[in-house]
């Protein structure tokens, strides 16, 4: 699979090593070049600077060809704009967005992103191990 | 109408302002306190402090009861999220966004906002009005066969003035077709003259339109008679 994320966060670094490791080709966006630190110095995969809600930074990116594209910035909207223009502009099989605000995660998986709230899962992983019980939240 | 304003920078300070003097129900939404309280001691009772492309804000706000929700803040993404949750999840019937990257205009649409306003767009056509000698306007693009139609208009102080078409060293494969003169059209033939002000369409390779370009509105007197390429 050809593969881009956008940040190159904690998140958005971890995952573009493990799916470089599995064998994907990886294409990490970030806006800030210092970012791609994180990547580790024999990161195979490409970076490049830019800004994943640009429709030309993300063409040149590759997201015509993409089979799969995360948005992982730190910015809910940023993420929410970038999934959108991959999924719709572009048409990439696959787009999963980070939405750390859980409302905002309620109305856009409503209009249809694959969207991931940590804030939600963090908070069910915590009430479980602290009470012994399943959260009642669902995810 | 109650209108929902998202950002109170000086675009939704001054739309603000000038919907209530049209006598609309208006509440500005915006994040930073102190701008809050700058826009309260000048239009009164109409703000409210907080980040408004969160939906418990919007509720607040009362966005389910609202006709329209114009998103001007300074970035684009968040003038879309605020629109889409107020069309989506309130309902809003109207929903206006801001936008500064011209090209996120199509991505808005597609995306379902009503109305954008592009202020870069704004300026930029009032600049290619303003500049009437920059006019060399492609009309009509024939992709298959790899030829254009420009529209180009001779400034006021061109070189060409009087310059008959002969004279003309045009880049190759390019053609003037037509030459529109005060009204009255006129097929030309090698021995028509220019005028200044005259409106031409030539048929060119897209490859050469610079080239077009430069002859017709080249500055220096070089512009008659440019060098062989």
């Amino acid at each position: 699979m050809y593969v881009i994320i956008m940040g190159c966060g904690r998140v958005g670094a971890r995952l573009a090593q493990q799916l470089v490791t599995a064998g994907h080709e990886v294409m990490v966006l970030d806006m800030v070049p210092a970012a791609f630190e994180r990547l580790g110095r024999d990161f195979p995969g490409s970076t490049m600077v830019g800004n994943g809600i640009d429709h030309d930074d993300l063409v040149k990116a590759g997201v015509e060809r993409a089979d799969a594209f995360a948005a992982v910035t730190q910015g809910d909207n940023r993420n929410i704009m970038a999934a959108q223009i991959a999924k719709h502009v572009f048409k990439v099989p696959r787009v999963v967005t980070r939405i750390y605000d859980p409302i905002r995660q309620d109305t856009f998986k409503a209009l249809g992103l694959d969207a991931i709230s940590p804030t939600v899962i963090g908070a069910q992983v915590f009430y479980s191990m602290l009470t012994g019980e399943e959260s009642p939240e669902k995810g | 109408m109650y209108i929902i304003v998202a950002g109170g920078g000086k675009v939704g300070f001054y739309l603000a302002r000038e919907l209530i003097a049209g006598g609309h129900e208006v509440l500005l939404i915006e994040k930073s306190g102190a701008r809050c309280e700058v826009i309260a001691a000048e239009l009164g009772n109409v703000v409210q402090r907080g980040n408004a492309d969160e939906a418990s804000v919007l509720a607040d706000a009362g966005t389910n009861r609202a006709s329209v929700v114009v998103a001007v803040t300074g970035d684009d993404e968040d003038n879309l999220v605020i629109c889409q949750v107020a069309k989506r999840r309130f309902n809003v019937p109207r929903v206006i966004a801001r936008i500064n990257n011209p090209k996120n205009e199509g991505i808005f649409r597609l995306l379902g906002i009503d109305a954008t306003v592009s202020s870069t767009d704004l300026i930029l056509s009032v600049i290619e009005q303003e500049i009437p000698e920059q006019a060399l306007v492609p009309l009509l693009r024939l992709r298959h066969a790899d030829v254009e139609v420009v529209d180009i208009t001779l400034p006021k102080d061109s070189t060409l003035d009087g310059v008959a078409l002969r004279e003309l060293r045009l880049p190759p494969e390019s053609l003037i077709a037509f030459v529109i003169r005060g009204g009255e059209s006129i097929f030309p033939s090698g021995t028509t003259t220019l005028r200044a002000g005259d409106e031409i369409l030539a048929l060119t390779r897209p490859s050469y339109e610079e080239d077009l370009r430069k002859l017709f509105f080249a500055r220096s007197g070089s512009a008659a008679a440019p060098r062989p390429r």
